[in-house]
């Protein structure tokens, strides 16, 4: 019972509650179980916490993974498109990971991957049908590369090394987080490219949204003739590289700054230790 | 050994049959909803380039397949044609340009009766992004310049681009593309004028099925 409690300690994390937590235990004994459970509880946050924080940025498929660079590439011309394959791709993630990890335990290892991929393509199948009869304009823009999105490997690679292996809210919410941050780069990339190329931002985005998605048209400038580097898949590899490097300038900058905030956390959890 | 191989097996012939079930049921529920999308859409280009006050008769079900070297090198065309009471108004022809820049360009051609053009529109291509691409309506409005033009016997030599001596522009950086496009245009009007009586005659209501595959 006693390790019981003192992982549920570590778990709490905050000295306050601690205190309080004790207090209870040596009163109640059967109370436990609900501490237990708010330990579970928060231990689940945290996970969500950070699954959110890797597929946003830490682990981003699209900016470190690297992972569906043909898509990323071949569709952000504008940001409609860009848009259309984004939501498309996060559908199929939150659906294959949560498939793959609710069918986790009936799988042998000898054959998973052939069934991933088989679940995978059923999804995507049933996005592309999706997309034909509601999003007629999206789905003849995006072309080919909504099929191909069965060969992302980000979608295969995520069933593989988290869905397969943990429970299906953890994988559902990963899937949505790894979708959330691909989307973003698709995203990026498409309005830096569609403003460089075009001089406008949500071109054809009623194609997708509907026919009131025309006011989201902004024409920022007008170009006589567009720039065609930026429109042609060259453009991307350039403009993802610019992407790649501010994000690791970024997280440089951060971790200069970190060493303090480390010390100081290793502190408050010594102080929990002689507390309890 | 023997039993793992055929218990994966059974396991993944398992799978295989409920994802197909799935896609079955998903594509059972949508299929006559992207039918409608994809008519929807022909028939938005069709009355885009034959204004839908002009003719009364079902367009989109009133047409016929051809195949003739004048319209591309593809085997199968198809001919859409608008009556106003029976009477024949305009045919718009799906017209293949083999010799686009990038591979073929697919074309639609409304001619009218008198053998003008009542308006041209682009459906397909693979034209460089940002030079060929203006054959697009969405892009540049060059594609309309065709609407109105009669073409005045086979060697009408002002059907071509102005490069060539014709009066059609080309676009800066980019002739080929144009070329191609004025080539099948006028290529699909040639063929029209030759076989205007027959098409009209030869595709009613009824016998309309088979273009619909």
């Amino acid at each position: 019972m006693t390790t019981s409690l003192t992982s549920a300690n570590n778990a709490a994390e905050h000295s306050v509650t601690t205190t309080v937590e004790n207090d209870d235990t040596n009163e109640h004994k059967p109370k436990l179980s609900d501490y237990e459970k708010l330990a579970k509880k928060e231990a689940f946050n945290k996970e969500l916490k950070e699954l959110a924080f890797q597929g946003l940025w830490k682990n981003n498929p699209g900016l470190v993974q690297l992972l569906g660079l043909c898509p990323l590439l071949a569709v952000t011309s504008t940001v409609a498109n860009a848009l259309g394959l984004g939501i498309a791709t996060m559908l199929v993630l939150i659906g294959s990971n949560l498939t793959v990890s609710l069918i986790r335990q009936w799988v042998p290892k000898e054959i998973r991957i052939p069934i991933f991929v088989m679940i995978i393509a059923t999804f995507v199948t049933c996005v592309q049908l999706l997309m034909n009869a509601y999003t007629y304009g999206i789905y003849q823009s995006l072309g080919i590369f909504l099929p191909l999105i069965v060969t992302n490997c980000a979608i295969i690679g995520r069933a593989e090394a988290y869905a397969s292996k943990n429970p299906a809210k953890q994988a559902a919410f990963d899937g949505l987080m790894m979708g959330i941050g691909f989307a973003l780069v698709l995203l990026a990339l498409g309005a830096i490219r569609e403003l460089l190329g075009q001089g406008t931002l949500f071109d054809g985005a009623e194609l997708l949204l509907g026919d009131w998605a025309t006011i989201l048209r902004i024409e920022v400038m007008t170009l006589d003739s567009q720039f065609l580097l930026a429109i042609l898949p060259p453009g991307a590899f350039i403009a993802m590289g610019f992407l790649i490097a501010i994000k690791n300038a970024i997280d440089n900058h951060l971790k200069e700054q970190a060493p303090k905030v480390e010390q100081k956390s290793i502190e408050r959890v010594r102080v929990n230790f002689e507390q309890s | 050994m023997k039993v793992a191989i055929t218990n994966n097996a059974k396991l993944l012939a398992i799978f295989a049959i409920v994802c197909t079930l799935i896609v079955a049921v998903v594509n059972e529920f949508t299929k006559e909803e992207i039918n409608q999308q994809a008519e929807q859409y022909l028939l938005t280009t069709l009355h885009s380039i034959i204004e839908p006050e002009r003719l009364n008769n079902d367009m989109y079900h009133d047409c016929l397949m051809v195949s003739d070297p004048l319209l591309g090198n593809k085997t199968q065309q198809t001919i859409y044609l608008a009556r106003l009471n029976e009477t024949p108004v305009a045919a718009a022809i799906t017209a293949t340009a083999p010799d686009g820049y990038n591979g073929n360009i697919e074309l639609l051609v409304a001619i009218n009766v008198d053998g003008s053009i009542s308006g041209v529109r682009t459906l397909q291509h693979n034209e460089t992004p940002g030079l060929g691409d203006k054959v697009e309506l969405r892009k540049s409005s060059w594609i309309t310049s065709f609407s109105g033009n009669v073409l005045d016997g086979e060697n009408d030599s002002r059907w071509a681009v102005k490069k060539d001596g014709g009066m059609f522009d080309q676009f800066t950086g980019a002739t080929i593309t144009p070329r191609a496009v004025v080539k099948a245009v006028r290529n699909a009007v040639i063929y029209f004028e030759k076989n205007k009586t027959f098409l009209f005659n030869n595709s009613s209501a009824d016998n309309s099925v088979s273009c619909r595959g």
